[in-house]
């Protein structure tokens, strides 16, 4: 793909515009999941499992039936078989067939004429349990003797002999690791778990859905992308994929959560058949208990290194469990585990596993935190017990350009030398610590991705411009997406208009995931709007009756360029716009790719943390994220992913876990007892952004919503290490676990 | 022919070679004649699996150029949130 | 479940409505007045995303029964801006990016105006234990806290 030169003035990038949804997003009238209505609208509640694993012996909805003004029940019997690979977990995993697999299961849906009814005649359903033994821990879950979750769940790479709830192998690196160890003034191996956090958006699920029994369909939801929602339902309803039509709403927040259905399929289902439009919109408790956390970890990580902190070798084993479905990102997790180091010889072993857990959704970089948390913990020990500066280490085995990477191939450009020195030379590296304080440091990496994507931009009568795009705005993407069409064009920013269109208006887009909507959707934006110059450049030639050729496009004007174009006035986009329809027609830009090059970004954390040692607990006083964004486009909404990255991967460290009750249990599904941070928790989180640019993306950007919740995991563990002198290897690091280190 | 080095959990596929030599000028034809030459890599690549060009994941772009003398991984694919 | 009938102010309009004794405030501004600007994110008085005021006073609507606000003043985020004009806390949070996704934004907003009410000039401090009661995601609350803070000296300013 050839793209115009790197300019390095930018009229418009690097600028902090007003976001064009600001003004509906601080007067309540932005309209999420939840804020639709529709004419003759039914509410619909879900039934759900009490148990972590039980045989479904009998429903019996007579009695909700029976209720005045409950209008249908579905259960797994009104959904047709057939799905295959993926679609089968999705569908098992929105309504149970023979079993059911995880506490919050659901079983059966009602549609009935208020919220309120739907669910009281959700109670009325009852369901005959045989309850069967159940298994929640990764590490016990292998173990002989393990209930199965679903013999014949394993796939191609599982070598023989191992439990059936292991249903994915994977294992690279390169070099040789005995060697390496053998090289090395100190080894040390040591094993770290991580338990489930929740992405924790703020709104839950919701939809609208109608359904006509001709199999046409309609869904308003809250989703980072329509295209998958759409494909998912249509595979669990049995339907052509083009029959649906999927709006998406304004997110709440998704970090990965939003990627998949949970009651899209299931309030079309109730649509189609009651006959009447159907909302569910999902409680906070049926967030935590059925829709995706990340995995739950325990790995073993081994390094070697010498004595002035060369490292010689690494080994990491990790198994994950992401419920009771495969893909846990045990893959990612490794392919991340080492991605900081340029290591001769390196060794990687995953096990994804499966548990009466809720399926797995990704969540933020997803596997990279956990990975993060035990590589760079042990990184860490080794530095303490060697005397060596962790930053300084890390400057001397940091993987650059041109070096082998842990996952085999050479890395192009990266930043990760540079966010290091970024680091060193932030006064936060140096400043003093007071009592009871300590320093923690830790890198992290994501890939990013490209993913496919369809963007259209359409210019109006007046030269004003609307860019249609399908990527979701989570975090500002519109005025990104904005100011790069602004950029490229030659127009003000406040001239741009773009809208997240529904799965009709353009082809498939994948969703804002994989930190890839700033990158591709903008890639593809500055590609349409170059078409956009070329057609205007065209029909200035025209009217000048000159070669098309011998036009310019700057600053907004088509221009004569080169010695035989002759002289002419500037046309301004307005002048050529407004004759448009009768000059050739509309004129607009066009561009699909499933575009590469999207160029992975490092980061590096400092953190201060200040532990009290009559009560373990942990407060971060001090925050410093320093990330290579490649290019930043919206300054501000770059800094507020550095925030948000910093803020979860500080309650993941700190606070968050799934905590499961030996009967199998979510005992913390409400955000009392699953404690997110609040204000009072956090400090100013300080960013500096680093730019190397991108040599994949016209303008040098690089994806940065995700790497920013992989460091502060070992960061703060590194820094209550350095605070009470006591190592914790398994998160989160809560007082009591931090005062029962402390008092011995 | 284009050299292509399997991550080790798929090398159980391809007679426990590390490197395989196949045909192909593009990421599809290569992927296309690796499960030609081992049946058993066709879960693999059914799966999402994708080659990786000099340092740059091709994902699902199976139209993106190789040339002999390239580096090509085959690796698994990876997803974000 | 026979409907109970209230008289009530919202925004500075007279409300009627009728709901069932059971219903939360929140559950009646978003499905019977069409107030749909105020959240619910948890339901049990966690996350804030539904703060109003009864009376000046800031509660967690889906704590409050609908009933309760018979004769009552209550003000939602919908009522914050005076016509066109935003109240600055609005305009500062747009500026400063205090928001992503926006979905919290409400209920932030809403609690920030009854804090700077009380005290025009809070400490650092004082915004985030005030706002600790209203649960951000995407922010980190770095951006927010700043907003409240420049909002507040607009206002003490008089600009």
């Amino acid at each position: 793909m050839a793209f115009d030169q790197e300019k390095d003035q930018f009229r418009v990038l690097g600028t902090r515009p007003d976001r064009p949804d600001g003004l509906d997003k601080v007067t309540g009238k932005a309209r999420y999941g939840a804020d639709m209505s529709a004419s003759g609208m039914l509410h619909g509640a879900i039934v759900r499992s009490p148990h972590a694993h039980a045989r479904i012996v009998k429903i019996d909805a007579s009695k909700a039936l029976a209720m005045k003004g409950v209008k249908a029940v579905v259960t797994r019997a009104d959904f047709p078989d057939g799905q295959k690979g993926e679609d089968w977990n999705i569908m098992e995993n929105c309504m149970a067939g023979e079993r059911a697999l995880y506490d919050g299961h659901a079983v059966a849906a009602v549609a009935a004429t208020t919220p309120w009814l739907a669910r009281d005649a959700a109670k009325a359903v009852e369901v005959e349990y045989e309850i069967l033994p159940h298994v929640t821990d990764v590490d016990k879950a292998m173990q002989d003797g393990a209930p199965v979750i679903r013999e014949g769940a394993a796939n191609y790479s599982v070598p023989e002999g191992m439990h059936p709830n292991v249903v994915r192998f994977i294992e690279f690196g390169h070099g040789d690791v005995e060697k390496g160890f053998e090289e090395a003034d100190v080894v040390m191996e040591n094993s770290y778990t991580t338990e489930a956090t929740h992405q924790g958006y703020i709104e839950p699920h919701a939809c609208l859905a109608q359904m006509g029994s001709d199999g046409r369909g309609e869904l308003w939801c809250c989703t980072q992308g329509h295209w998958f929602v759409r494909r998912m339902s249509a595979a669990c309803l049995g339907i052509e994929v083009s029959k649906l039509r999927v709006t998406p709403s304004e997110i709440g927040g998704g970090f990965g959560g939003k990627t998949t259905v949970f009651i899209d399929p299931v309030a079309l289902a109730l649509s189609r058949k009651a006959d009447r439009p159907v909302k569910i919109v999902m409680s906070r408790e049926e967030v935590l208990r059925a829709t995706g956390p990340t995995a739950a970890a325990s790995m073993d990580v081994k390094i070697g290194m010498t004595k002035d902190g060369k490292m010689t070798a690494g080994k990491a084993v990790f198994r994950m469990t992401g419920g009771a479905f495969p893909m846990a990102p045990v893959d990612s997790a490794l392919a991340c585990a080492f991605a900081c180091y340029d290591l001769e010889n390196v060794q990687h072993e995953g096990y994804d596993v499966m548990s009466n857990r809720p399926k797995q959704a990704a969540y933020r970089a997803p596997g990279s935190p956990m990975a993060a948390f035990a590589v760079e913990s042990l990184v860490d020990e080794m530095c303490r017990e060697l005397k060596l500066d962790p930053l300084e280490v890390r400057l001397k085995n940091a993987a650059k350009e041109g070096t082998k990477s842990s996952a085999g191939p050479t890395y192009p450009r990266i930043g990760l030398v540079e966010t290091l020195e970024a680091a060193k030379a932030h006064p936060h590296f140096t400043a003093p610590l007071g009592p009871n304080q300590g320093r923690g440091i830790a890198s992290g990496y994501w890939m990013n991705w490209g993913g496919e994507t369809s963007v259209s931009l359409a210019l109006s009568e007046d030269g004003t411009v609307t860019v249609s795009v399908g990527t979701p705005d989570i975090g500002g993407s519109r005025a990104s997406v904005a100011m790069m069409a602004a950029e490229a064009l030659g127009v003000e920013y406040e001239d741009v208009r773009v809208n997240v269109v529904e799965t009709g208006a353009l082809g498939v887009n994948e969703p804002t995931h994989g930190s890839r909507a700033t990158f591709a959707t903008g890639l593809a934006t500055i590609e349409a709007a170059t078409q956009a110059k070329k057609t205007l450049c065209e029909r200035a030639a025209a009217k000048w009756g000159i070669d098309a050729e011998a036009v310019i496009w700057e600053d907004g004007c088509a221009k004569p360029s080169g010695p035989n174009a002759g002289e002419f006035p500037p046309l301004s986009i307005g002048e050529i716009c407004a004759k448009m329809g009768r000059t050739g027609g509309p004129i607009s830009g066009h561009f699909e790719a499933t575009p590469m090059g999207f160029g992975g970004s490092f980061g590096t954390h400092i953190v201060d943390v200040e532990v009290d040692p009559e009560t373990g607990h942990t407060s971060v006083v001090r925050y410093t994220v320093v990330q290579d964004a490649g290019k930043a486009i919206h300054p501000s909404y770059v800094e507020g992913q550095f925030q948000g990255g910093a803020a979860q991967g500080i309650g993941w460290a700190l606070n968050e876990e799934y905590i499961y009750g030996e009967d199998g249990r979510l005992q913390n599904p409400i955000f009392l007892d699953y404690r997110v941070p609040v204000a009072s928790d956090l400090p100013m989180i300080d960013t500096v952004i680093v730019e190397v640019p991108n040599p994949g993306h016209p303008y040098g950007v690089r994806g940065v919503g995700e790497t920013g919740i992989t460091p502060p995991l070992p960061a703060i563990a590194n820094a209550v290490a350095d605070a009470t002198g006591q190592r914790l290897r398994g998160l989160p690091v809560s007082p009591p676990k931090i005062l029962a280190a402390i008092k011995g | 022919m284009v050299d292509v080095t399997l991550w080790s959990s798929m090398r159980r596929f391809a007679d426990g070679q590390e490197t395989v030599s196949v045909a192909g000028n593009t990421v599809g034809e290569v992927l296309q004649n690796l499960v030609t030459s081992y049946p058993g890599l066709e879960p693999v690549i059914e799966d999402g699996a994708s080659l990786a060009v000099n340092g740059e994941y091709a994902g699902d772009s199976l139209q993106m150029e190789i040339k002999e003398g390239d580096e090509v991984f085959l690796l698994q694919r990876v997803r974000g949130g | 479940m026979s409907l109970v009938h209230v008289t009530t102010k919202v925004n500075g309009d007279e409300a009627e409505f009728l709901c069932e004794p059971r219903e939360t405030l929140l559950d009646v501004l978003r499905d019977r007045l069409g107030l749909t600007g105020s959240k619910e994110g948890c339901g049990t008085g966690d996350c804030g995303a539904c703060s109003v005021t009864i009376d000046g006073r800031l509660v967690s609507s889906c704590l409050v029964l609908g009933v309760e606000a018979e004769g009552k003043e209550i003000a939602t985020i919908e009522g914050m801006a005076q016509g066109e004009a935003l109240h600055p806390l609005q305009r500062k949070f747009i500026e400063h990016a205090a928001l992503q996704c926006g979905f919290c934004t409400p209920g932030i907003l809403v609690a920030a105006k009854s804090l700077l009410e009380k005290d025009p000039d809070p400490s650092e401090e004082d915004i985030r234990y005030w706002l600790a009661g209203n649960l951000c995601r995407c922010t980190g609350y770095d951006k927010i806290v700043r907003a409240v803070q420049d909002a507040a000296k607009e206002m003490r300013e008089g600009v």
